[in-house]
C-alpha cells in the first residue's frame, strides 16, 4: 500500500491496557493555564521511567470550563489505579497547586476514581473548606497567593497506550518535518496524547537487551547507524528514524489518531511508515496500519 | 410522564395537613385511591377527594392549584418526582425530601425545605421565614439539595444548615445563615443584618450589600475573586438566575467568623466598586 508515494508497510502496532484520567486546569489567563499543564505533563514520557505516560490534550475555551477561566486539558496514563493516584497527587499538587491562579478539575466519568483533592485538602492545615455542588465535591486550600481549587475525586477508565507508528525517512530533516506535521494533525483527535518531547520519540526500544540488568534497549533494528553490524529493517535510503507513540482512553480514538498521523506523515522525503511490534508477544491491541485505509 | 392534578374545590382558612400530597404517596394508587388518601383539616379527618377535585392519575408528577397558603407540608419527605403548586403554599414545603422537584408559582409559607436532603425546590414568589432552616430543638437543618427563591426570603434563612445550597434572587431577612455549620447561601438582593451570627463554617454570599456591617465577630480578611464563587454563579447562570459577567469576575470581601465558635465560616461581600 502506498499514500502519496510513501509505502505503508503491512504490519501492526501492538498497544496494551493502561489506565486514563483527564484533568482540566484552568487559570487567570491561558499563560499560566498552559504553564501549569506543561509542567504536569513534564517528565511523563514513559511510564517504565516516569511513572506515568501524560501530555497536552487540548486548550478549552473559557466559556467551556467550571470556572469560566480560560483552561487545558491533561490526559495522565498509568498501567494502574494505584500509580494513578500516586502520579496525581505528585503531580497535582507539585505542579498545579504550587502554579499561580490555577484550579483542576476532573475531566472523566470514570470507571474507578481515585481521591486527589480529598488528600491534598491537608495541606490547608484545617483551614481547607469543603463544597459540594451537584454531587461533586470540591476543596478549597488555602495559599499565600489566595486559594487553590481543586476537585476531591477524579475518575480513571480503562486506556490503550503504546500506540506508535514509525517514520523512515530519507534524511533526519526530512523525518523531522514528516514527524512534526503528523503531530500537528494528531492533536486534533480527542482523547489521545503524544507523551514523547514535541510528540516525538528518536530513541524507540526493542524488549530485550544483552545486559541482564536492563529491560529495554536501542532498537537496533531501526537504527541507520548499526545497518550491516546488525539486522536492519531499514530499506535503503532510509538515514532517520523517528517514532510517535500514542495513548489515548479508547481504542478507537489510538486508531483514529494514527490513521490521521500516518496519512500527515506521508510527504517527500519519506520512503515508508513501519510500526513497533514485538510479534503480538507484548499488547492485548493490534492495530494494522493496512486496516486504518480500507 | 404521568400526572395528577388536584384542584382545590374552595377556599379553605383552617390549616390542612396535606403531608399525602407527594409522589411518593401516590406511587401506584389510582385516581379513587388518590382522592381517598386522608388529610388532617383543622382536627378533624379529610380526604384528599373531599377538597380536591382530582383528575388523572400517575404520580410522576402533580399538580396543586388553588389558594393553598393553609395547605400544609405539601411534598413533605417526598424523593422523587416532581410537584407544581399553581398558588401560594403553606408551611413546611418540601419539609425533609430527600430527591426530586417543586416548582411553586407563588408564595410559601415558613419552613420551606426545612431539613430538606436532596432535590429542587423552586419559588417564582417570595419566602417567609425559616426557609430551609432547623425544627426548634434539633441540632441540624438543611442536609442537602437547593433551594431557589426568585423573590425575598424571611428571617433565619439556612439556620442551622449542614450542607446544600440556598438562593435568594431578592432581599434576605435577618439573622441568616445563623448558627450555620456548612453549606452555601447566596443572597442577590440585600443580606440581612446580624447574618451568619453564631456560624461555625458555611458561606454566605451577598451580591448586593449587606443591611448591616456584618456583626464584629466576623472579622475582614481579605479582598479577592474566589474561584468557587466564580464555579457556583455559572452554575446558577446555567439554572437561569440573572448573574453578570461583573459578579462572576469581580472582587469580593471575606468576613470570617464567627469567631465566638469554631470561626470557619465566611461572608463574602460582592465589591461593587
Amino acid at each position: 500500500m502506498h499514500i502519496n508515494g510513501v509505502e505503508i508497510e503491512n504490519t501492526f502496532a501492538e498497544a496494551f491496557k493502561m489506565r486514563g484520567a483527564r484533568l482540566i486546569i484552568t487559570g487567570v489567563n491561558p499563560r499560566w493555564a498552559m504553564t501549569a499543564a506543561q509542567v504536569t505533563t513534564g517528565f511523563a514520557t514513559s511510564v517504565i521511567a516516569c511513572g506515568c505516560e501524560a501530555g497536552i490534550e487540548g486548550e478549552i475555551p473559557a466559556d467551556q470550563t467550571p470556572d469560566g477561566r480560560p483552561g487545558v486539558s491533561v490526559l495522565v496514563f498509568t498501567m494502574g489505579p494505584k500509580g494513578m493516584e500516586d502520579q496525581l497527587m505528585r503531580r497535582v499538587g507539585q505542579c498545579i497547586m504550587t502554579c499561580p491562579t490555577t484550579a483542576c478539575f476532573n475531566g472523566l466519568e470514570g470507571e474507578k476514581w481515585v481521591k486527589i483533592g480529598g488528600t491534598l485538602r491537608y495541606f490547608g492545615d484545617g483551614f481547607q473548606i469543603s463544597k459540594l455542588l451537584e454531587g461533586r465535591r470540591f476543596w478549597r486550600i488555602p495559599v499565600m497567593e489566595g486559594e487553590f481549587l481543586v476537585e476531591e475525586k477524579f475518575g480513571i477508565k480503562k486506556a490503550v497506550g503504546g500506540g506508535n507508528f514509525l517514520i523512515l525517512g530519507e534524511s533526519p530533516k526530512a523525518a523531522l518535518a514528516a514527524a512534526e506535521r503528523a503531530v500537528e494533525a494528531m492533536k486534533q483527535v480527542p482523547g489521545v496524547v503524544m507523551p514523547f518531547p514535541g510528540g516525538v520519540v528518536r530513541s524507540g526500544s526493542k524488549t530485550t537487551s544483552k545486559y541482564k540488568f536492563l529491560r529495554a534497549s536501542t532498537n537496533t533494528a531501526y537504527c541507520p547507524t548499526l545497518r550491516r553490524q546488525t539486522e536492519s529493517a531499514l530499506p535503503q535510503g532510509v538515514n532517520s528514524v523517528l517514532e510517535i507513540v500514542i495513548d489515548g482512553l479508547d481504542e478507537e480514538s489510538v486508531r483514529e489518531a494514527t490513521r490521521v498521523g500516518v496519512e500527515a506523515a506521508c510527504q517527500p522525503g519519506v520512503v515508508r511508515i513501519s510500526a513497533g511490534n514485538y510479534g503480538g508477544t507484548l499488547g492485548q491491541y493490534q492495530i494494522h496500519l493496512w486496516e486504518l485505509f480500507q | 410522564m404521568t400526572t395528577t392534578n388536584l384542584h382545590l374545590k374552595e377556599p379553605v382558612t383552617l390549616p390542612v395537613e396535606a403531608g399525602a400530597i407527594s409522589p411518593d404517596r401516590f406511587a401506584g394508587l389510582s385516581q379513587a385511591e388518590v382522592a381517598a388518601l386522608p388529610l388532617l383539616v383543622g382536627r378533624r379527618q379529610r380526604t384528599i377527594g373531599d377538597l380536591f377535585a382530582v383528575e388523572g392519575d400517575g404520580a410522576e408528577e402533580i399538580v396543586v392549584e388553588g389558594d393553598l397558603s393553609h395547605v400544609k407540608h405539601i411534598g413533605q419527605e417526598m424523593s422523587h418526582g416532581r410537584i407544581t403548586v399553581r398558588g401560594d403554599a403553606g408551611m413546611h414545603l418540601g419539609a425533609k425530601m430527600s430527591g426530586g422537584e417543586i416548582v411553586v408559582h407563588g408564595d410559601v409559607a415558613a419552613w420551606t425545605g426545612a431539613h430538606m436532603s436532596g432535590g429542587l425546590i423552586r419559588v417564582h414568589g417570595n419566602a417567609s421565614s425559616m426557609l430551609g432552616a432547623v425544627y426548634t430543638g434539633e441540632k441540624r437543618g438543611m442536609r442537602g439539595g437547593v433551594i431557589i427563591v426568585e423573590g425575598d426570603a424571611g428571617p433565619r434563612a439556612g439556620e442551622r444548615m449542614r450542607r446544600g445550597l440556598i438562593v435568594v434572587q431578592g432581599n434576605l431577612g435577618e439573622f441568616a445563615g445563623a448558627r450555620m455549620i456548612a453549606g452555601s447561601l447566596f443572597v442577590f438582593g440585600t443580606l440581612g443584618a446580624r447574618a451568619g451570627a453564631g456560624m461555625k463554617r458555611g458561606t454566605i454570599v451577598a451580591l448586593g450589600g449587606m443591611d448591616e456591617a456584618p456583626l464584629p465577630v466576623f472579622h475582614d480578611a481579605c479582598s479577592y475573586n474566589p474561584t468557587f464563587v466564580r464555579m457556583y454563579l455559572r452554575k446558577l447562570r446555567e439554572w437561569g438566575l440573572p448573574v453578570t459577567q461583573e459578579q462572576i469576575v469581580g472582587t469580593y470581601r471575606r468576613y470570617a467568623g464567627d469567631v465566638t465558635t469554631l470561626g470557619k465560616g465566611e461572608i463574602l461581600v460582592y465589591d461593587q466598586h
